[in-house]
């Protein structure tokens, strides 16, 4: 049990996180991000599938997937990241699937935050807790 | 509280199953000096198709003590339900009787006068005795390891796990999945896994560039005219909880949607039975029950819980079959028109004394100790103590070890991983080279010593307990609170992440940690490529040796609330 490079730079980046608050004024909160996303209208539940691990093997690459039949549009957000912005995914109506798969880094323990846009303009929502562990005393 | 006859039944009475478990027959039947292997073995057949269940071996070839905890902590929906219940609870729970045979293997109540009266536990060569004799009377038998095998003493560290895999190899497995196995590095895990005659199960192993599934992830049997689909899943928190630079190229993880799949997909080719071979720990497995569905039995392993009747969830019923050889499972199942109408069980104990050792299996596990016998057989102390690990804090033989990580490597503050593998040894037992491998084993065991602040060993700390006391058991990895010498804490169970530590203190002088102050920390089983020290098993021989005679009262140094 020794707290690893990997940890130590999540502390790294914690403690800049809040070193650099005054700035975050730049990035847009997680609320102004889904509201813009949403158009105002309530997320519903259901509809949107959201696949991310329960702890991270590895909090700078972790792997995210999302899936919406029917969606126009899903976004991806890391609630507890500096910038919570992560990625924005169109389909097309020639689209042969709405899913989508990326590799997100995570700084800390966090939600992810997933909404699709369906055609008709309702959006659902659905969210995962990730977490970033330090490891290494598993039995 | 309810009685042992309620526990089952409460289960049954919401399902449409049969269900009956034998653990306690036997004990009610025999007086402790006629326990006999018949007894032991006494089982009424029943149905067409027959698991036999064995996990979390740790490599324990020779019968040992092995003192079940007297701390085992449910959070959430888990708090006081089996396996979160120890000593009196648990015989009253399952109706045994103190004192007894079974209060002796599933409970650390009187530990030391019982085993003193039952003897050891274990053994290859007796469990080798059990399968053939279950096999005799069902010559089907479908034989699963759990996983947890390869790793866990010096013959196995030396042979890099070759003498466990020729032992399962001579008992019969015929599937297993996976732990402990890949701290042997990958090259080793493929190169074993393309000498066995069996499948090596998980659904949950991915490729960690293209993320597509890496090994089998199920097989599936003709048995007793049914098709038994076996779906393996691996410890998921292989790469968190051990050193990912071992095998960099998996990935672990719950994936139950992937579980769903592989369940759904086995029943479309006809699977009459779903069998899910699991390293995922009790309480994840309690909670995966509830939401994959199919799933007819989990064999459940990795948090080393044995449990005298399956538990019940849904249809699902989940065995645990406990850990060090100490238990074989034995499972039958009236399985028709394609689904499971009923079960019967028997935890079975290995009583060494009692069960006859096998001649084969014994030649087999000699041989590879042969090379090493006068090393394993070295004394290097005594113990006028009872030395045990398993329970949610330090237990004794924790104790000791960081008492050895301080003396030797002169360190303020020592850290001992929560693993929950690692035999007992009772008072007046001899201390061997081979006993301080038991519990200290590894391929990264090397004792490391740097610095920390205050501040960092808090993290440190609250990270660990979240592991454990997460009220989502999808979040827990399985082991127990990381072990600490010379530093005191409480800990409140049920507090939030990150607010459940606090009163960290020096124990030597009591003085209150300081955030940024920095203090000299040395510990083992670090996960980080590249750690520095000399091996753990040196570091407690050469402590040992200069005590002559340990005497390590239990600590106090822990302040539980909450529970």
């Amino acid at each position: 049990m020794k707290l690893t490079r990997r940890a130590l730079l999540a502390f790294g980046a914690g403690g800049l996180a809040a070193a650099a608050l005054p700035f975050r004024a730049m990035a847009r909160t997680l609320d102004e991000a889904m509201a813009a996303f949403s158009g105002g209208a309530a997320p519903a539940e259901g509809g949107l599938t959201l696949t991310a691990p329960e702890i991270a093997e590895n909090g700078n690459t972790v792997p995210v997937t999302v899936s919406a039949p029917g969606a126009v549009e899903i976004a991806i957000w890391a609630a507890g990241n500096p910038s919570p912005d992560v990625a924005t995914f169109r389909f097309g109506p020639a689209a042969g699937s709405q899913t989508a798969s990326t590799r997100i880094r995570l700084a800390k323990t966090q939600d992810v935050v997933a909404m699709a846009k369906m055609a008709d303009g309702s959006v659902v929502k659905a969210q995962a807790t990730v977490k970033v562990t330090i490891g290494g005393c598993g039995g | 509280m309810i009685s042992r006859r309620e526990f089952l039944q409460a289960g049954l009475a919401a399902s449409a199953l049969v269900g009956a478990s034998g653990f306690g027959g036997w004990s009610r039947l025999a007086a402790q000096q006629s326990l006999t292997q018949d007894q032991l073995l006494q089982f009424d057949d029943f149905g067409n198709v027959t698991l036999i269940h064995i996990t979390d071996i740790h490599a324990q070839t020779k019968p040992i003590w092995f003192r079940e905890p007297s701390v085992n902590l449910g959070v959430g929906e888990a708090r006081g339900r089996p396996p979160h219940v120890t000593g009196s609870e648990f015989l009253e729970t399952f109706g045994i009787k103190p004192g007894s045979a079974e209060a002796y293997a599933l409970t650390s109540e009187d530990f030391v006068a019982l085993a003193r009266g039952y003897g050891r536990m274990g053994g290859l060569d007796r469990v080798a005795t059990v399968v053939k004799a279950i096999r005799a009377a069902r010559p089907e038998a479908l034989l699963l390891d759990g996983g947890d095998t390869w790793h866990g003493s010096l013959v196995s560290l030396e042979t890099r796990g070759q003498d466990m895999v020729d032992a399962m190899n001579l008992l019969g497995v015929e599937a297993m999945t996976s732990h402990w196995e890949w701290t042997f590095g990958a090259e080793r895990v493929k190169e074993i896994v393309e000498t066995l005659p069996f499948p090596f199960l998980g659904a949950n192993i991915f490729d960690v560039e293209w993320d597509e599934p890496a090994f089998e992830p199920y097989a599936i049997f003709e048995r007793g005219g049914a098709r038994v689909a076996v779906i393996g899943q691996a410890f998921p928190y292989m790469p968190v909880a051990n050193p990912r630079w071992m095998f960099p190229g998996y990935s672990f993880g719950i994936r139950q949607e992937r579980m769903q799949e592989m369940v759904d997909e086995v029943r479309a080719e006809g699977a009459d039975l779903v069998v899910c071979l699991s390293h995922n720990g009790f309480d994840v497995d309690h909670k995966m029950a509830g939401q994959v569905s199919g799933i007819d039995v989990i064999l459940s392993g990795h948090t080393h819980d044995a449990i005298p009747e399956p538990v019940l969830v849904g249809e699902t019923i989940i065995i645990a079959s406990g850990s060090n050889g100490k238990f074989v499972s034995r499972v039958d199942l009236d399985v028709r028109d394609g689904r499971m109408m009923g079960f019967r069980h028997k935890l079975i104990p290995i009583f060494s004394d009692v069960i006859a050792p096998d001649a084969e299996m014994a030649a087999l596990v000699d041989g590879h100790r042969a090379p090493f016998k006068a090393s394993l057989e070295e004394v290097v102390g005594r113990t006028e103590s009872l030395l045990y690990r398993r329970g949610n804090f330090n237990g004794t033989w924790d104790d000791v070890i960081c008492d050895a990580i301080r003396s030797e490597r002169d360190a303020q503050i020592a850290l001992s991983p929560g693993v929950r593998w690692g035999p007992t040894l009772l008072p007046g037992d001899p201390i061997t080279r081979e006993d301080i491998h038991n519990v200290a084993s590894m391929t990264y065991g090397r004792c490391y010593r740097t610095e920390m602040t205050g501040e960092t060993l808090k993290t440190v700390m609250e990270d660990v307990a979240d592991n454990i006391f997460n009220t989502d058991p999808y979040y827990q990895q399985g082991g127990d609170m990381v072990r600490v010498g010379g530093m005191s804490y409480r800990i409140d169970v049920s507090a939030p992440m990150g607010s459940r530590i606090s009163d960290l203190a020096l124990s030597d002088t009591g003085e209150a940690l300081e955030a940024g102050k920095s203090y000299t920390v040395a510990g083992w089983a670090s996960v980080n490529e590249g750690t520095e020290g000399p091996q753990i098993w040196d570091v407690i021989e050469s402590h040992i040796r200069k005590l002559g005679t340990v005497n390590r009262p239990p600590s106090d140094t822990v302040t539980v609330v909450g529970a």
